[in-house]
């Protein structure tokens, strides 16, 4: 097998056109840039009759080749990928083949919206994304990387096992065939191989896995904690306020990297205090608070609404308590009776901590809008027919919030990405083989200046999945704002 | 305003003396202090001889004991050596006779105790590694303030054109790429051999006696970008917000040129809000900085940091934390004085 080029013989075509339109737009982007401060947009032409009428000024022209220009980009940008889907194996060089073994991510974020923007307008806040394009971009950014890691599960992308070393391949540039590769086996590794002679690609796409799970699901959490707190802190105020907030600030006032540095260590993991034989760790300490708060949260909120209809309230807190109580002692304590949930300790000390860090903004967050919105006539309406005030707080003020806390929830799920990359960047957490985003670069970044490639794709994945995020936060505000 | 600011700082005391407490208790765990034995001692230490160890030093205290020791607010930690009738402890140097030596010694009385790793006191080596990252910070804040500043003046003067939609973006962008991600990026594309475009150097380590042009450009434009993004979006925020108020409507009427408009009536105004966004920029830049040391190697504060965090240099690490939690407060409370200040609505009312 010969090596794999970047673009392969469609490069030969496609190459020339690419860096023309480039050159082309970067002087068209200059132009509208100095135009727009130079010559109007628009000027006024006054017609023979004497009316006025508006035309088009240079400044609008060079706008409109711009957009042209752009637009041709973005179509040969994606034929590089998108051709290795249909042409037979090794024509487009290795764009094309990453772009083939993605096929299913392809199909899937075309079926999302193609399925999506028909029905936009009955979609509420999601339908209303596909308005703008920022938020398109953001959301597809978003899901290529949800359904990477979801197709990854089902064996379908990888080209080998992460965790498998192949002699000979070790820190190879990226398009390097294997050497004496077995029947059947994938004959190149796509992005190169790292210094343990491992394929890049491959971990890269394991690794989005590991992020997109901790991710989202710490950020919850964080959520829970903070609305469950954030609420009463509020809408009490008075003592309770002052208390929960000092406890914020000075978690906040906390530099991230030490807290990161002090907790997420195997120390930690043996420190704690005796109860008989069994040893209640730190994490565990901490684990077992803080997964306490979505179950607090539920009970609390089926209760506030459902306590007149006690079949229901019944129903509900059961199926709460049960499935919460059954993860919680899983997940917190490891000690599922049924020996079904459980997670390693060294990535539930990750995954707390992430959690300690993120819950006192959202807490001051809550907070902050709480103080707004209990304000409001709605507020005193519920006051005034004699609802309670988890009720208010809970079925009244949370969801008049949920705007701006959807927007953060985004944000902060992308906080949380680059918070676990920096965890991995130190080599704290995460074993040193696990393929998650931090951890692959700080791996890399030993050899960055004679061979980059291992260091540098799981760094630009990290940056186009929270890029995605921040995108799609955005275009979330701007159409939340409109109504 | 007085009231104001003592409230402030009684509260800021406050949270510095828990925050140091949290250190010292999670540095003195017995797991964290039976490393410290074995990296002091050796790595096949007995149990005994780490007790002993530790006893010795005076780690087995009572974990609140030994915090007023190291603030001072309690005598310092004395062992007599039961065999030869040595005197050693915290206040003692080895050169003067224990009878000299003072009763107390902490942060209150200036000593910050003695760095396990690097054999050195404390106070001396925070100082110095603050130093060289002052001057690192220094060169990222003059180079992420007047970008941020000016991207953010020329997205929000005129909301909705294609400057403000492409600065945004870009604005978006760099808040998106943290700084091991930039760093690496710029360290692969203008310091390696792969791309071929050898500009910079990939290490800043000469940068800590001499910094070049070469050497300190790529770890100051790490730590910048990131900062870049969230200041340039704070100002557009409130440079929009500014260009709609009444009063700049009445200037445009009356005939006052745009440049002067944003330059005289918006400027002044849009500024309040990113100087504080400015101040509270100070704690993220801590972890920027240990990030950008870590890779760049610049043996400045954060670098030390890290040092002590790995080998739980305990005293080194709690005069780091000081600092950190020192730099977090004070920002705070400049910010919060500095808002009251700029803005003329509160001022006088």
């Amino acid at each position: 097998m010969d090596p794999l080029t970047w673009t392969g013989m469609l490069g030969g075509v496609l190459n020339p056109i690419f860096f023309g339109l480039i050159a082309l737009l970067a002087i068209a982007l200059l132009a509208t840039f100095i135009l727009s401060f130079v010559a109007p947009a628009e000027g006024v032409e006054i017609n023979p009759d004497g009316t006025l009428a508006m035309k088009p000024g240079l400044a609008n022209t060079t706008g409109k080749i711009t957009n042209l220009l752009f637009m041709a980009l973005v179509v040969v940008v994606a034929i590089y990928p998108l051709s290795g889907v249909v042409t037979p194996y090794g024509t487009g060089g290795i764009l094309g083949e990453i772009g083939a073994r993605l096929t299913p991510v392809w199909i899937a974020l075309a079926a999302t919206f193609a399925i999506s923007i028909p029905f936009k307008r009955k979609l509420g806040l999601y339908g209303k994304l596909f308005d703008s394009p920022i938020g398109m971009v953001g959301f597809a950014l978003v899901m290529f990387w949800v359904f990477a890691a979801f197709f990854a599960a089902f064996d379908l992308i990888l080209t080998h096992e992460p965790l498998s070393q192949v002699s000979g391949m070790k820190n190879k540039v990226p398009g390097t065939p294997l050497a004496g590769a077995p029947e059947g086996a994938y004959p190149h590794y796509l992005l190169g191989g790292d210094n343990l002679a491992r394929d890049v690609f491959s971990r890269v796409i394991q690794g989005s896995q590991v992020v997109l799970i901790i991710a989202p699901a710490a950020t919850l959490f964080a959520f829970m904690v903070g609305i469950t707190l954030g609420l009463p802190a509020g809408y009490y105020g008075g003592r309770l306020d002052t208390v929960l907030s000092f406890i914020a600030n000075l978690v906040l006032a906390f530099p991230v990297i030490l807290l990161f540095f002090l907790l997420v260590t195997p120390e930690i993991r043996e420190a704690g205090i005796d109860i008989g034989s069994y040893r209640w760790t730190i994490p565990t300490m901490m684990a077992s608070l803080l997964f306490a708060f979505p179950i607090v949260f539920l009970v609390i909120l089926w209760n506030s609404r459902y306590f007149t209809q006690p079949a229901k309230r019944n129903l509900f807190l059961a199926v709460t308590l049960v499935v919460g109580g059954w993860l919680y002692l899983g997940l917190a304590w490891d000690a599922d009776p049924l020996g079904v949930v459980s997670v390693d300790p060294a990535i539930l000390i990750v995954f707390v901590s992430v959690v300690f860090v993120n819950a006192p903004t959202v807490f001051r967050i809550v907070r902050g809008l709480v103080l707004d919105i209990k304000t409001r006539d709605y507020v005193a309406a519920g006051q005034t027919r004699g609802e309670g005030p988890w009720y208010i707080m809970l079925w009244e003020i949370l969801p008049n919030a949920r705007g701006p806390l959807i927007v953060d929830f985004c944000l902060r799920i992308g906080y949380t990405t680059i918070l676990l990359g920096t965890l991995g960047f130190f080599g704290l957490g995460l074993s040193s083989e696990s393929p998650d985003w931090g951890t692959t670069i700080n791996a890399g970044r030993r050899l960055l200046s004679i061979f980059p490639h291992p260091a540098i794709a799981p760094a630009l994945a990290l940056m186009s999945l929270v890029l995605g995020l921040n995108l799609l936060a955005d275009g979330l505000r701007e159409e939340s704002l409109k109504d | 305003m007085a009231l104001f600011i003592l409230r402030r700082i009684g509260v800021m005391l406050l949270t510095a003396l828990c925050l140091t407490f949290i250190v010292f208790f999670m540095t003195t765990l017995y797991p964290n202090l039976e490393k410290l034995a074995k990296t002091q001692g050796n790595f096949r230490m007995s149990d005994e001889a780490v007790a002993r160890y530790l006893e010795r030093e005076g780690y087995l205290e009572p974990q609140i004991v030994g915090y007023g020791q190291w603030l001072g607010v309690l005598p310092g930690f004395r062992y007599e050596n039961p065999e030869t009738g040595e005197i050693t402890g915290r206040c003692i140097d080895p050169q003067t006779p224990p009878e000299e030596a003072a009763r107390y010694c902490g942060v209150l009385q200036g000593y910050w105790g003695f760095s396990t790793v690097f054999k050195e006191e404390a106070g001396e080596i925070i100082g110095k590694r603050l130093a060289l990252t002052g001057k690192l910070a220094a060169a990222a804040f003059a180079v992420m303030i007047p970008l941020a500043l000016i991207i953010g003046i020329i997205a929000g003067m005129r909301e909705g054109s294609k400057a403000d939609r492409g600065l945004s973006t870009f604005a978006i962008a760099t808040s998106a790429t943290p700084e091991y991600v930039s760093g690496v990026i710029f360290i692969a594309v203008f310091a390696s051999s792969a791309f071929g475009l050898k500009w910079f150097k990939g290490s800043a380590t000469s940068a800590m006696e001499d910094a070049t042009f070469a050497n300190f450009t790529l770890p100051v434009m790490t730590i910048a970008l990131y900062g870049v993004g969230y200041i340039a979006r704070m100002t557009r925020a409130s440079m929009t917000e500014v260009m709609t108020a009444q009063y700049i409507r009445t200037a445009r009427l009356k005939g006052v040129s745009f440049g002067n408009i944003v330059l005289k009536h918006a400027l002044r105004n849009a500024l309040i809000a990113p100087f504080t966004v400015i101040m509270l920029q100070f704690p993220y830049l801590l972890t920027g900085v240990v990030i950008t040391e870590t890779l760049f190697n610049y043996k400045g504060f954060g670098w030390t940091l890290v040092q002590a965090a790995s080998n739980n240099d305990i005293d080194l690490l709690l005069g780091c934390s000081v600092v950190a939690v020192f730099v977090v407060l004070v920002t705070q409370l400049i910010s919060d004085i500095g808002y009251v200040f700029l803005n003329p609505r509160i001022r006088i009312s």
